[in-house]
């Protein structure tokens, strides 16, 4: 009974460490809904005119038809630049990127695959991501910041030539803007299926802790 | 308040009506913007009903208007299309419209008369011969279409710029509003910044030739710096007025300043 009450205490006296600060969670709940309206209107405007000969399926497309679909886009558009712009600025600013996302070694990056690999990765401090999670995590944000400059190009391909030019030309920038969303749909699926498998990381994205 | 729930897209009659409508040019689609299958997709993901259709609605009109006040305040008049070498022209360019070319308008250029109207001190109609006394000039650039394609053409005519100069249109309306001879009266108005950029063009020719019917014979309205359907063809007018009129794919949902 006695050590039982010395744990109460400890427990009072300590406040669980917050794993993921409030400004993460928000922006980062935000930036999945942002995403998932961005992925779902893009579909719906590939299928107007699909680089590849396949299309999306109907089901999961969003606004109806392609005019639909472009409204969608182009509203949820300011939602995302506008959160993944305070997203990078409070990220670099605060040095959460340095800490958390660096550094990324091939070997430390190999070793945490195969112990992913062989379940042998823990994940028993939520506060260090693993060199799996900082590879991820980092490319990902770098696949954000190519989808948006390739949207940009495409939207103002004139005002905006110079972000053409980066791309190379009109049709290419278009491709870019279709592989940086598989890039996000492949991420999407791992990382959600990693976020289950580990719950409580989910939970400190959710509460903070 | 139409509350909608799909929790299985597919089952719902609305979803089949749906797919016939791409090919339903007509007021009805608008109303399929927030609705039907988009919102299954999005009731499934989050698991509730989010978006309530016809407020959804509200708020994309409402950020669409905000999108073309971004848009005119970003258009630098200045800043031109990228030009290309005749080299570099997609062979064959695609003919592009919302009928088959069979149904496209079949304009007999000897009645045909370019009317001009609205804020402009000489209202003459003009000939296709009057028109094709003006000093032209020949463009190859990029044309990109709303649905994300896009193909390099050679376009040759007066620059819009001229002639609005010529009939004493006062510039300092908003708009240049088009209509064209396709039968269900296809329409655009065009912003008066970008009516007067260098690059937008009457235009008379298509690579060098008289411009055929596929490509909008006897005048299209050539801008460079707008997507394709705000580049009209078949153009029977011209109303130079403050009114925005609305337009063809505008009025049913298309971003009107769609420019690039
Ligand atoms: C809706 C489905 C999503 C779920 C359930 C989810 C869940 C999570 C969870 C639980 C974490 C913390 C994981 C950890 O501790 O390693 C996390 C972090 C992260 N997620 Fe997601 N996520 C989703 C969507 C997305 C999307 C669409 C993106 C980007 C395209 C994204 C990018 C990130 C990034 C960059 C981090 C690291 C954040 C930081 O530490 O600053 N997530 N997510």
């Amino acid at each position: 009974m006695a050590s039982l009450t010395v744990t109460d205490e400890q427990i009072r006296a300590t406040p669980a460490k917050v794993i993921q600060p409030a400004w993460v969670r928000v922006m980062h709940w935000i930036n999945a809904f942002a995403m998932i309206l961005m992925i779902l209107s893009g579909w719906q405007i590939y299928n107007a005119s699909p680089l590849f000969g396949f299309s999306f399926p109907r089901e999961y497309t969003l606004g109806g038809w392609l005019g639909g679909g472009l409204l969608w886009h182009f509203a949820a558009m300011w939602l995302l630049m506008i959160n993944g712009l305070a997203y990078l600025v409070t990220g670099f600013a605060t040095g959460r990127f340095a800490k958390k996302l660096l550094p990324i070694t091939a070997s430390g990056v190999l070793h945490d695959v195969r112990a992913a690999l062989t379940f042998k990765l823990g994940h028993d401090d939520l506060t260090v991501y693993n060199y799996v999670q900082r590879l991820l995590y980092a490319g990902i944000i770098v696949v954000g910041v190519l989808i948006v400059l390739s949207g940009l190009a495409m939207w103002k391909p004139v005002q905006l030539y110079y972000l053409v030019m980066l791309f190379g030309d009109y049709p290419t920038a278009r491709y870019v803007h279709f592989f940086c969303m598989a890039a996000i749909c492949a991420f999407l699926v791992i990382h959600v299926l990693l976020a289950l498998l580990v719950p409580k990381s989910l939970r400190a994205m959710i509460i903070g802790r | 308040m139409a509350k909608r729930s799909f929790l299985i897209p597919g089952v719902d009659k609305r979803l089949l009506i749906k797919d016939s409508i791409k090919t339903m040019p007509d007021v009805t689609r608008r109303r399929f913007i927030a609705g039907g299958a988009s919102l299954g997709a999005l009731t499934l993901l989050t698991g509730c009903d989010v978006v309530d259709s016809s407020s959804a609605e509200e708020m994309l009109k409402q950020v669409s208007k905000f999108n073309d006040a971004v848009q005119a305040f970003i258009f630098n008049p200045d800043a031109l299309a990228p030009t290309f070498p005749e080299s570099a022209i997609t062979k064959p360019f695609p003919f592009n419209a919302y009928y088959d070319l069979d149904d496209a308008p079949d304009v007999d250029g000897k009645d045909w008369k370019l009317e001009v109207r609205g804020l402009v001190d000489n209202k003459k109609s003009w000939t296709l011969d009057e028109l094709y006394q003006l000093p032209q000039v020949t463009q190859v650039t990029r044309h990109i279409c709303v649905e994300g394609w896009s193909a390099i053409g050679s376009w040759t005519g007066t620059p819009l710029r001229d002639f609005l100069k010529l009939i004493g249109a006062d510039t300092r309306a908003k708009y240049v509003w088009f209509q064209c001879a396709d039968k269900d009266g296809y329409n655009s108005p065009l912003d008066m910044r970008s009516a007067l950029h260098p690059q937008t063009q009457m235009t008379f020719k298509y690579a060098n030739e008289i411009l055929p019917r596929a490509y909008g014979f006897p005048m299209k309205i050539r801008v460079p710096t707008k997507l394709g359907f705000k580049n009209p063809k078949y153009v029977v007018s011209m109303e130079v007025t403050n009114d925005y009129k609305g337009g063809y794919w505008e009025d049913q949902g298309y971003n009107s300043f769609s420019g690039s």
